[in-house]
């Protein structure tokens, strides 16, 4: 129960990050990534004050986990292969998976549209390399 | 120095989706990415999917209280060309390259570079990089 409450309060704290910093705007997203037009970069900001607060946590917390980090091995094709994927899907819609699910509670067209599609997209790798991990 | 509002609430945004992050990782064990939660959940040997739904819908509760108190957050604009066929093109390439690259801007790019994972460092760049070719090009040849 204990759990349950903390991971909910967790999942509302990201949720209103996401919406507060303005990263649930699509146009604002990809106004980020379009470095050779009229440039936004607020994105920065909220990774940075991101990375800020989670690297600081971990580096209190680390020695009480045990998470996958780095294998050793070489960067593997799947990986660069994916995260490539992934950023044309980016740029394309200018949702990525947290935003799109945050603004199925404004009931958007595009995120009901969006968040199917991409369940259909995970379920299809997952079978296809059988990642079960 | 004044600093643009939208700066101002991108870092309070940041600092909710690293303590978020923090939060869940100290309550699952678990590293929290989006795509990784979502996918995880659609898993026909799904198991421990409890706390994923959880996290999901704290998201989503989270989201449409600021939607409803901040005229800020309540900001939504589809970039010019971007019909519906585009976002389920979008989704289906985002879902299948978050789950073959092992994560999305969340799990790669704040948790993993947060705990100095190489693999993740270089994801959010490959990413990155990746997103502003798309836009350009999309702006360039599509709506241009």
């Amino acid at each position: 129960m204990k759990k349950n409450l903390l991971t909910f309060l967790a999942g509302a704290l990201f949720g209103a990050g996401l919406a507060i910093s303005g990263m649930t705007d699509p146009l604002k997203v990809t106004a980020f990534l379009d470095v050779f037009g009229v440039w936004d970069p607020t994105l920065i900001f909220v990774m940075g004050a991101a990375l800020a607060v989670f690297s600081g946590g971990y580096f209190f917390l680390r020695k009480s986990f045990s998470l996958p980090c780095d294998s050793g091995d070489p960067v593997s094709k799947q990986l660069l292969l994916g995260a490539a994927l992934f950023g044309i899907g980016w740029g394309l819609g200018g949702f990525c998976p947290g935003p799109a699910i945050a603004n199925l509670g404004a009931l958007r067209i595009e995120s009901l549209v969006f968040v199917p599609a991409m369940a259909i997209g995970m379920v299809l790798v997952q079978r296809l390399y059988k990642l079960d991990a | 120095m004044v600093m643009d509002p939208s700066y101002t609430n991108g870092i309070l945004g940041g600092v909710l989706i690293g303590a978020g992050s923090l939060m869940a990782m100290v309550a699952t064990g678990k590293v929290p990415g989006i795509s990784g939660v979502f996918g995880r959940i659609l898993r026909p040997s799904s198991n421990e999917t409890g706390w994923r739904f959880v996290f999901l819908a704290g998201l989503i509760a989270g989201a449409a209280v600021m939607f409803r108190t901040h005229e800020l957050a309540s900001v939504f604009r589809v970039p010019d060309g971007r019909s519906l066929i585009v976002y389920a093109i979008a989704g289906l390439i985002v879902g299948f390259g978050t789950r073959l690259g092992g994560g999305c801007t969340s799990g790669h790019g704040i948790c993993g570079v947060g705990m100095g994972a190489r693999d993740s460092m270089v994801a959010t760049v490959v990413f990155m990089v990746a997103g502003m070719v798309t836009v350009y090009l999309f702006r360039t040849l599509v709506t241009g």
